[in-house]
């Protein structure tokens, strides 16, 4: 059995919860500066210049891209040959993002759902459990905000609208966003399981680097037509009209039940945050 | 594009019926922050008669609940957020002097009637550029609600805050007229 310590889950979780609230990924900064030679609206192309700008300054002086630095989403791979030490795993990781949150100067947006009282300090955490073969143990931070998760949906389609079926409400749901979840934007999208496993799925494919297309050739097409779709909508950066409304569309697709047909659309604004680690 | 108007609050009649939507402003001055809770306790002070914790005439509020200021520096990233999550509230401020609005994203009808009746305008900031907004807050002061957090009501001294106008008290909607621009369907 191979013994990791709580405490170094503890301080790797803070690490990430700062990391990945200041530094845009490579992939992000690619994907908008490639988006800036796209874009015809000379007020979009702008406002693109000055997202690129906005992620030199938060890495140059450690602020966070965003004020909204989000609920914290974490997914954790643990080897059934690993044994947590010195704590509980949930434990460890929650104390993470309280001193992540508090020694990275986040903003804490946890709050009551009836009295919307904030609980302080960003706590409590999205865990999602993965227990995988071996001993290895892989932990990722993805700081999500609520303004582009606000946009997010899922649905239970009937099996008969089929390949279009889904691409229509996908292309719908992200002409209803409009400017919320500040565009440009990443479209995750998940096809299959039950109703949960959809949002998961679609929770998951935005941790794929932007851009990267889904292995499977013909989810791949899909990606594309649907991007291509979305990017003909006008909507713009920060919905103020142009050609760059989504930087990609990643699918996440698994079999569903011959009665169902789950989709659930995660979008993500371009602050695409997250940050791994292995111990 | 046209020079940015440069402009400094609070805000009179004139100033706002001289903009058009897709101008770029510059604002300088003394702005509010207030988001979600803060307009809820704001409106229900206003239906129960009571003063508000400050003077809304000509003032100008920015929807935004900054992260925390580190050593050195008098906010954290501060930009705007989604605006329409204030549409139930904004009309009331509007009707009781309420000049201008800082967020994100498109505003409701009644808001829209409101700004057109009362004279008062909507400017979009860049949602997701929260560091690079944060450069022209000069100060900032949290003036009411400090258990509220992120969500306190804050006095922010901005200097040269890079705005557009999405609403303008003729009617007009950015946000409408840049997509149709821009459509290919």
């Amino acid at each position: 059995m191979r013994e990791i310590s709580a405490e170094t889950i503890t301080e790797t979780v803070k690490k990430l919860c700062i990391s990945a609230n200041t530094e845009l990924g490579e992939d992000v900064v690619k994907a908008l500066e490639k988006a800036v030679e796209m874009e015809r609206s000379t007020a979009g192309k702008d406002i693109l210049k000055r997202l690129l700008e906005n992620a030199k300054i938060a890495r140059e002086e450690k602020i966070p891209i965003c004020q909204d630095t989000g609920y914290a989403v974490v997914f954790v791979e643990i080897g059934q040959n690993v044994r947590v030490v010195g704590g509980s795993l949930k434990d460890a990781i929650t104390e993470g993002v309280r001193r992540g949150y508090s020694e990275g100067y986040l903003r804490k947006s946890i709050c009551h759902c009836f009295s919307r009282e904030n609980t302080g300090d960003n706590t409590p955490v999205v865990i999602h459990y993965d227990i995988v073969p071996g001993d290895r143990f892989k932990i990722t931070v993805a700081p999500k905000g609520g303004g582009s998760e606000n946009m997010s949906r899922v649905t239970m389609l009937t099996p008969a609208v089929g390949v279009e079926g889904i691409k229509e409400f996908v292309v719908q749901r992200v002409k209803e966003s409009g400017p919320n979840p500040c565009p440009p934007t990443i479209v995750g999208v998940g096809i299959g399981g039950t109703f949960e496993q959809a949002a998961l799925l679609a929770k998951k494919s935005l941790l794929r680097p932007v851009g990267d297309p889904n292995p499977d050739p013909e989810i791949a097409g899909i990606e594309k037509d649907l991007l291509d779709r979305i990017n003909r909508l006008g909507i713009g950066p920060q919905g103020l009209g142009g050609y760059v409304t989504s930087l990609a569309v990643h699918i996440e697709m698994m079999p569903c039940h011959i009665a169902s047909l789950p989709v659930a659309v995660n979008i993500q604004c371009h602050a695409a945050r997250h940050k791994e680690a292995e111990l | 594009m046209k020079e940015p108007k440069k402009l400094t609050t609070p805000l009179t009649d004139d100033d706002v019926i001289a903009l058009k939507i897709g101008d770029t402003v510059l604002l300088s001055g003394v702005i509010y922050s207030a988001r979600d809770a803060a307009h809820r306790r704001l409106v229900e002070l206003i239906k129960a008669d009571k003063p508000l914790p400050f003077e809304l005439q000509g003032q100008v509020i920015y929807y935004m609940g900054p992260s925390p200021a580190p050593p050195g520096r008098p906010i954290g990233a501060a930009g705007p957020t989604t605006s329409y999550r204030m549409d139930p509230y904004a009309p009331t401020l509007i009707a009781h002097g309420l000049k201008g609005m800082i967020g994100k994203g498109a505003r409701n009808d009644a808001v829209k009637e409101a700004m057109q009746k009362h004279r008062a305008v909507y400017f979009a900031a860049i949602g997701g550029a929260g560091a690079l907004m944060s450069k022209s807050i000069l100060s900032a002061e949290v003036i009411a609600y400090p258990e509220l957090g992120p969500e306190a009501i804050r006095r922010l001294e901005v200097k040269d805050m890079p705005l557009v106008v999405a609403n303008d008290v003729h009617g007009g909607d950015l946000y409408v007229e840049g997509v149709k621009q821009y459509s290919r369907i």
